[in-house]
């Protein structure tokens, strides 16, 4: 449960190991790119239209190279003029009649118009910031406003932001059988109905976005520092399609980063401008977002307007579920925008249930807003949202307990694997065993006692239920490219013993704050029985390892490690041959086990360290071996991975204020096997308070001009300590059948289930059928009637 | 940022006269509001008088009648200070609900008051209790010193000094917090002076203000029922992304029914 777990001083698979990286975070020597200086550097600022849309007739930029300081400035259309290409979204998502989706015109600084405030259109480099601030306001646009299109509900019948994309959609996309849900429907005892939105929200990251580029006119490399999530993928975009440098000439390093979320997934326009400008300018230069720029220029998550009908027998069984949902893409499309409501949301629908028939359909909006894309969860907290929201509306129609409800309809352990009308085989599950835990941890049945004492304070209090899932651990290649992906989503690992007994590991994934330097270390030390502290943990250079795709969808662990103990397993094989060449004996005959390579039936052993010290020294030696000791490996998962898990809710309401109150909050989350309790709690922890965040307080709210009203701080409303109660965390395990970890992912659990658990309790506490998200004050002080 | 020029002097008479000679002065106090104006490149002024170094404006005293809180003096200290918990504890309390611990170990009182934030907390004091503002030149009773959003009776170059506090014979400060900033969306001070009640209100309208309808309900009938009934115009009042002018009406209520019931407690 919810006690602290102590540090054993075990550091193999399952236990919870203090993180070694938060030593130097917290006392202030991270090294992240903005502690990152080179000789000669400029300081980057972007000009920003401050129009929704607009034109640009010209831009003068004579007074702002003639404040002191001010290098060059640069404008979009010479980025165009040199021949830098748009920045495309990597997943090609068709429409139901086969369409290829619509993608609008995308270059990195907006040339001839742009198309959401924020937008940047020119960028200015001096010798100093403070000459780079006073060049960008000394750049004059001459802008023409154009016609503007915010609302998303209006957004389809609005007129065109961009010619040739009627509607303003970018595709209308489908999933499942409509035939047959219609029929399902047709027949149903009862249908429930949902109205449902999901929220706008800002990431902020706790370190914005930042990049440092610098090019060597000698040797024509590029560097590149920069706060992504995946700097592989990033290099090769930037190589292979924008086009700013090729690719071997081009290294991307993310240093430590602060935080993601997903909004440093996605190759952005400052840093392709940044690192085009190096070359230029022959300088280095840096840029670092200020916390309004993040505001305006990250990419947004969410932002959905859903409709939802659920179809059940005279039993309460589900028989259909059709949702109909238009997505915000804002107003280009980001490196994974087409994919996040479509292929990471509709295959999501079935949640943990039998529902037999389901049909959803998504249309995909532009709007003169800033470019939506994943933010943690991803489309699958969209997805739980609609179905645990109705799941709980259909329970209070029906007059049914709500875990009741979903107890009758969810798949069991035996049916696995499960095989939904959306699209993806479940491997394996079991999900009332995370529903009873949960409903124990809070104590269901006093329930009722703790909703009258509330009462005599005069609170209104609620219990929610979300029992949620998701497919994470992206993706299986094949089937990935299938649906659109212009990548594959495998992962790299390389483990290279060193000549001494120490161990450099090296890998594709990223960590920004989910602990890989301590998992994955815990990992490789249990698989080669090398001491913990022995193993390093090396990531987010493309200059020092392969060619990976990165961390987001919860993937690290599940796709990441597994490749590298695909790269200890032909270690092991290697050192195998190595120990039975110097213990005179066949390959077969030797066994490994914590560390140590033993002949069978004697005495004779080796240790790993000298195994490796004698591939470094090869006296004695297998002719037909090559030297050395290090191994990498390539994992392509053959499946998703499915956590999934029950989350309850109980809030209080202060009706006389309408202030809601998170009281309680249980997660029992099956993760499959655990690595590190320590950090899968803290990642339960955060994915909770962000998705409190999203049901309680945050919303990216633009007027309808178009202009961003949350735009800093002290309007968005981030979730802070004491908003929230002492969670309560534990987990159920059903191990991965697919990968040879047996782990499935934690990274966005708390995300995915907490708003749709905060919300049914707050409507529960209300008896009302709906409030959108977020619950803020004065929404619910007017739903419960706006009295004095 | 754009450049300015900074001077540090060590006397009111320094400071005015600096104010004097400069083209477009600002006074910096805790700057907790002008430094992040001016990171922000919003204001510009050309020369930063900081007031850090004028021992005159710093100091806490107590007597039998009124609390005296020196202008420079930090939230932090007005909430620590014992002496002020003694006498006139919820000036303590609510110093200590302003902004974070980072904003109360640098930002002022007299800061506070001479900015006239329609959302700040101390406004709802100097008014609830009936404060006196003084400065280099004359005292400015607390009724009359808040005039507008961000406009004080101060003239340019005056200095708050001091501020006096009277002490009740009870009194009590409700907050609703602004969810992402925490400033006062509505703030309500009550202050029972044996006889007559006074309600300061701060978040709701462009600046702190008594609310005369509770006080004369309260000076009938010491109870939080008979503020219910009590019409609170929303007119004027503040209406954003948080709180329209209605809810913020209500909230003016309820928060002074809470705050009578602590005043009631104690």
């Amino acid at each position: 449960m919810s006690e602290a777990l102590e540090d054993t001083g075990e550091t193999g698979i399952g236990a919870p190991v203090r993180r070694r990286e938060d030593l130097r975070f917290i006392t202030g020597n991270g090294n992240y790119t903005d502690d990152l200086n080179q000789p000669g550097q400029l300081y980057a600022v972007f000009c920003r239209s401050p129009y929704p849309r607009a034109r640009i007739d010209g831009i003068d930029c004579d007074d702002a190279l003639a404040v002191p300081g001010v290098v060059a400035v640069y404008t979009g259309q010479q980025m165009v003029d040199d021949g830098i290409g748009d920045l495309p979204c990597g997943w090609m998502v068709k429409s139901k009649d086969g369409a290829d989706m619509l993608s609008s015109p995308h270059p990195p600084m907006a040339a001839t118009v742009a198309n959401y405030v924020g937008e940047p259109y020119a960028l200015v480099v001096a010798e100093s910031l403070q000459a780079a601030k006073q060049g960008a306001e000394s750049v004059y646009a001459d802008f023409t406003e154009l016609h503007v299109v915010v609302d998303l509900a209006t957004a389809t019948a609005s007129d065109e932001i961009y010619e040739g994309i009627p509607n303003n959609l970018a595709y209308t996309w489908a999933l499942g059988d409509e035939d047959a849900t219609r029929m399902a429907f047709a027949k149903a005892a009862h249908v429930t109905t949902m109205d449902l939105t999901n929220n706008r929200l800002i990431p902020n990251a706790i370190e914005p976005r930042a990049c440092l580029g610098m090019f060597e006119s000698a040797t024509g490399d590029y560097t590149l520092y920069t706060t992504s999530q995946n700097p592989g993928l990033e290099r090769l975009v930037l190589s292979a399609f924008v086009q700013v440098a090729p690719e071997h000439k081009l290294r991307i390093v993310a240093p430590d980063v602060g935080g993601g979320f997903g909004s440093k997934i996605f190759i952005y326009a400052e840093e392709t401008a940044v690192i085009w400008a190096a070359a230029k300018a022959n300088r280095p230069i840096k840029w670092v977002a200020e916390r309004s720029e993040s505001f305006l220029a990250d990419a947004h998550g969410r932002d959905h307007i859903t409709h939802a009908e659920l179809a059940m027998d005279e039993m309460g069984r589900f028989t259909g579920l059709k949702v109909q949902t238009t997505a915000n893409l804002g107003a280009y499309l980001s490196t994974f925008g087409s994919s996040v409501p479509t292929y990471l949301y509709g295959t999501l629908l079935a949640g943990q249930y039998k529902t037999p028939n389901i049909y959803v359909e998504v249309q995909g909006a532009y709007t003169n807003t800033a470019p939506v894309d994943a933010y943690r969860g991803a489309g699958r907290p969209e997805a739980t949202y609609v179905v645990e929201r109705i799941v709980e509306q259909a329970a209070r129609e029906l007059g049914k307990d709500p875990a009741d409800l979903r107890r009758m309809n969810m798949i069991q352990p035996e049916e696995f694997p499960y095989e939904t009308p959306v699209a993806l085989v479940y491997d394996t599950g079991n999900y009332e065993a995370s529903l009873d835990k949960a409903l124990d941890i809070i104590d269901y049945a006093g329930f009722e006692a703790r909703r009258a004492a509330a009462a005599e304070q005069g609170k209104r209090r609620g219990i929610g239920f979300a029992c949620y899932i998701e497919a994470c651990g992206l993706a299986p290649s094949k089937l990935a490219i299938e649906l659109g992906a212009g990548v594959g989503l495998y992962e790299s690992g390389e483990i290279r013993v060193n000549p001494t007994g120490s161990v450099s590991v090296f890998t594709g994934s990223h960590s920004h704050g989910q602990g890989h330097e301590t998992t994955f270390a815990q990992v490789v030390s249990d698989k080669l029985g090398i001491n913990y502290d022995d193993i390093d943990i090396i990531h987010g250079d493309t200059g020092r390892m392969d060619f990976g795709l990165g961390t987001y969808g919860s993937r690290s662990l599940a796709v990441g490690g597994s490749a590298l103990v695909a790269a200890a397993d032909k270690l092991i094989e290697k050192g195998k041959k190595i120990a039975a060449h110097m213990m005179q004996a066949t390959p077969e005959q030797v066994t490994f086990e914590d560390g140590q390579f033993t002949l069978q039936d004697s005495n004779q052993s080796m240790s790993i360290q000298e195994v490796a010290f004698a591939s470094y020294v090869p006296a004695d030696y297998p002719e037909d071996l090559e030297p050395g000791f290090a191994e990498k490996a390539f994992y392509d998962p053959n499946n998703f991975t499915y956590p999934a898990g029950t989350h309850i809710a109980e809030v209080e309401v202060d009706i006389e204020t309408g202030v809601v109150s998170l009281e309680d909050f249980v997660a029992v989350d099956d993760f499959g096997h655990i690595i590190n309790p320590l950090i899968v709690h803290g990642q339960v922890h955060g994915g909770v308070a962000q998705g409190a965040g999203q049901a309680i307080m945050e919303h990216g709210i633009y007027d309808e001009y178009g202009q961003l009203q949350t735009g800093s701080m002290m309007d968005y409303t981030m979730p802070r300590a004491d908003d929230l109660p002492d969670f309560k965390v534990d987990t159920t395990v059903t191990p991965c059948t697919h990968n040879p970890l047996g782990v499935k992912g934690c990274g966005e659990a708390g995300a995915i289930g907490s708003p749709a658990a905060i919300m049914n309790a707050i409507t529960h506490a209300l008896g009302i059928k709906d409030i959108s998200m977020p619950a803020t004050p004065e929404k619910v002080w007017r739903a419960i009637g706006g009295n004095s | 940022m754009y450049q300015f020029n900074y001077h540090k002097p060590a006397s009111l008479d320094e400071a005015v006269a600096l104010f004097r000679e400069a083209d477009d002065p600002m006074y910096l106090s805790g700057g907790m509001t002008l430094l992040a104006t001016m990171k922000q490149r919003l204001a510009a002024p050309t020369d930063l008088i900081d007031l850090a170094g004028i021992a005159e404006m710093t100091g806490v005293q107590v007597n039998a009648d009124a609390v005296r809180v020196g202008a420079f003096t930090t939230h932090n200290v007005v909430a620590g200070s014992a002496e002020i918990q003694q006498a006139l504890p919820v000036l303590s309390q609510l110093a200590g609900l302003i902004g974070d611990n980072q904003v109360r170990n640098r930002g002022t009182i007299g800061g506070s008051v001479a900015n006239s934030d329609p959302s700040a907390d101390y406004p709802a004091a100097v008014v609830g209790l009936g404060g006196t503002v003084h400065t280099q030149q004359r005292s400015i009773s607390g009724d009359e010193f808040f005039q507008d959003l961000f406009e004080t009776a101060l003239q340019p170059g005056e200095i708050i000094t001091h501020i006096d506090f009277p002490i009740p014979k009870r009194a009590a400060y409700r907050k609703f917090p602004n969810p992402a900033s925490r400033y006062a969306v509505v703030g309500v001070l009550i202050a029972d002076f044996g006889g007559s009640v006074r309600v300061g209100v701060t978040g709701a309208g462009p600046c702190a203000f008594r609310a005369s309808g509770i006080e004369e309900v309260l000076n009938e009938h010491l109870d939080p029922s008979a503020i219910n009934g009590v019409e609170v115009p929303d007119a004027g009042f503040n209406n954003d992304l948080h709180a329209s002018a209605e809810y913020r009406a209500h909230l003016v209520k309820v928060m002074a029914r809470r705050a009578l019931s602590d005043l009631l407690k104690t």
